[in-house]
């Protein structure tokens, strides 16, 4: 009787779980097997088990590809500087705001700050087109009011990379300086009281209480983002590219998507996406390990 | 408290004054855009509109909703951040209960959640997944919006983490008073965890209403298209008005193509900008709750 009533339990229990794993078998498992077209020559009609096998042609047909290479360099270069910024921007903004003793002036700071975060690729796209523009932007206006020439920023190759790193870096400071300020109040005070009596000044104090306070937040985060090194940001760039700026913007999703959805050579843009989902895979699982090993960091 | 010195005070002033103008940097593109939207196509052509409308009026707004599939996207965008939200947060629910138990308990606890944690670490990539859409016929319904994304790990994951968090004598006592799980997931576990669950339902619903991509490439025909596909359409092509047709003359001298623009960039933005303050203590204690405690 006993484990009968037990086996019911886990019935219900194995039951709450059917629809999340019915559903990430469709849309998540049957993708994964789906990756089998990069080693095909995929036809529609005669779907994924029928259609001829090719083995690594597809990759070497990527490899050789002219834009492989400098799509790769930009992938990794835009998503490092992303990493880069968005990890120190915002330890910095939240020691700034740590300082501020007026608490209306610190809410109004922390909500407007985290506005562009919760906004979409698409509106800020559009806002950004529209005040970076050369000819009519407020942007330029404010440029050529102190006497230098306008900037064509979402034009030019040498400005476009560095266009998509900052406005990611504006899109998200706020939004991650919530966590090192949550962070921030769960530091001892008396640990500010004892450097006081020592005659610590405020940027000691910073140095010596404030830092190593949130240094396991900044570790932790830190090793998270090493999963995002192949993730430039497919939304902002899409959204932000012309064909006039590729060779400093296109990225593995852009190129994914023009191949795969645009040009409809579905095998070849899915030997890219295999490709950048492994070394992915490397560098999330590393990510985690490194979380767990230094900051005791468990997912589940 | 501390000594107020005179080098503390100039630090004090100079990090407000950066702090606040950091703010500004941060509303600025949004009013230049609700200033635009305001004002009348020459004005803005003229370069007079910065922050300020010029010419006050409405009429860019009444072409947005009278012509083209505005409206149409707007209702598409509602439906489906309806059905979204509530299957993705009810399926959250469910499946973080099982996964809260301990091993002991629920032996198959880490097999379900290995299932889960390989989705985070692994994905098929853009065309298979296109593939599991089309297959199964989700292609052009609201259903390939709402059911591909419907599990998502991370809030799992935070409501299990927040679910872990309760004590324990909460579910033994029920269960031993003869409830099942079903009771204690929904009658005990739920009522408590509503700051959680308000987190992840403010993030599934910004995330459905954010979300343009999946709209562009399952749905077929652009009436079908979520509001952020629209207007990602509509961003794009520099000619949306004239697609429009309309044909009243005096409306054209008061909109042109970023007027209209602007007036549905702010349209689209509005429902955010109106909800995010309010949910922000929520939002930050949830937010805290998942990553903080981890």
């Amino acid at each position: 009787m006993r484990y009968l009533r037990s086996f019911k339990e886990h019935t219900i229990l194995h039951l709450m779980l059917l629809p999340a794993i019915i559903l990430v078998l469709v849309y998540c498992y049957y993708p994964m097997a789906g990756i089998v077209i990069a080693f095909e020559k995929f036809s529609g009609f005669k779907g994924m088990l029928h259609s001829p096998w090719v083995g690594f042609d597809n990759f070497t047909y990527v490899f050789k590809m002219p834009e492989f290479l400098p799509v790769l360099r930009n992938t990794v270069w835009i998503a490092v500087m992303k990493m880069i910024g968005n990890l120190i921007v915002p330890i910095l903004i939240a020691l700034l705001l740590n300082e501020v003793v007026h608490t209306f002036i610190k809410k109004g700071v922390q909500t407007l700050i985290y506005l562009p975060h919760f906004l979409s690729w698409v509106i800020l796209a559009g806002i950004l087109k529209d005040i970076l523009s050369p000819s009519s932007g407020v942007v330029n206006q404010v440029i050529t009011f102190f006497g230098f020439n306008p900037v064509f920023f979402l034009g030019d190759n040498q400005w476009f990379r560095f266009v998509l790193v900052a406005t990611d870096i504006w899109k998200e400071f706020g939004f991650n300086t919530i966590v090192y300020l949550a962070a921030l109040t769960a530091i001892n005070p008396s640990l500010y009281e004892a450097a006081l009596m020592d005659g610590a000044s405020r940027w000691k104090q910073t140095l010596n209480v404030t830092l190593p306070g949130i240094l396991p937040i900044i570790i932790l985060l830190g090793t998270l983002s090493l999963g995002n090194v192949l993730n430039a940001g497919f939304d902002q760039i899409f959204n932000l590219y012309t064909p006039a700026t590729y060779s400093s913007g296109d990225v593995l999703d852009t190129l994914i998507y023009r191949i795969g959805i645009v040009d409809a050579q579905y095998s070849v843009s899915t030997a890219i996406g295999l490709f950048k989902s492994l070394i992915s895979l490397f560098f999330i699982s590393s990510s985690y390990y490194l979380a767990y090993r230094l900051a005791n960091y468990r997912i589940f | 408290m501390y000594k107020r010195s005179k080098s503390r005070m100039l630090f004090m002033i100079c990090n407000y004054v950066f702090l606040i103008a950091l703010s500004i940097v941060c509303l600025l593109p949004m009013l230049n855009v609700l200033a635009v939207s305001f004002s009348s196509s020459g004005a803005v052509s003229a370069g007079q509109v910065n922050f300020w409308p010029v010419d006050f009026n409405l009429h860019s707004y009444a072409v947005v909703m009278k012509y083209g599939t505005f409206m149409h996207s707007l209702f598409n965008s509602a439906e489906r951040l309806v059905l979204g939200s509530v299957l993705s947060l009810f399926i959250c629910v469910l499946t973080a209960y099982p996964l809260s138990k301990e091993n002991d308990k629920f032996p198959w606890r880490s097999i379900y959640a290995w299932i889960f944690v390989i989705t985070i670490l692994f994905n098929g990539g853009l065309i298979p997944s296109y593939l599991a859409v089309k297959q199964t016929g989700l292609l052009d319904t609201i259903w390939a919006l709402v059911l591909p994304g419907a599990v998502n790990v991370f809030n799992v994951i935070l409501v299990l983490n927040f679910f872990r968090g309760l004590p324990k004598e909460l579910e033994e006592s029920a269960l031993m008073d003869g409830a099942n799980h079903l009771t204690v997931l929904f009658r005990i576990y739920l009522p408590v965890s509503l700051p959680s669950l308000a987190t992840v339902a403010l993030l599934t619903m910004v995330f459905h209403w954010n979300s343009w991509f999946d709209g562009l490439i399952y749905m077929k025909s652009p009436e079908h298209y979520p509001l952020a596909t629209y207007l990602q359409a509509v961003t794009i092509d520099a000619n949306s008005l004239k697609n429009m047709k309309m044909q009243d003359p005096d409306t054209l001298k008061f909109v042109s193509d970023r007027t209209g623009r602007a007036a549905q960039i702010f349209l689209t933005a509005l429902p955010i900008l109106l909800v995010y303050p309010f949910l922000q203590k929520y939002f930050v204690k949830g937010l805290v709750l998942g990553s903080v405690k981890g």
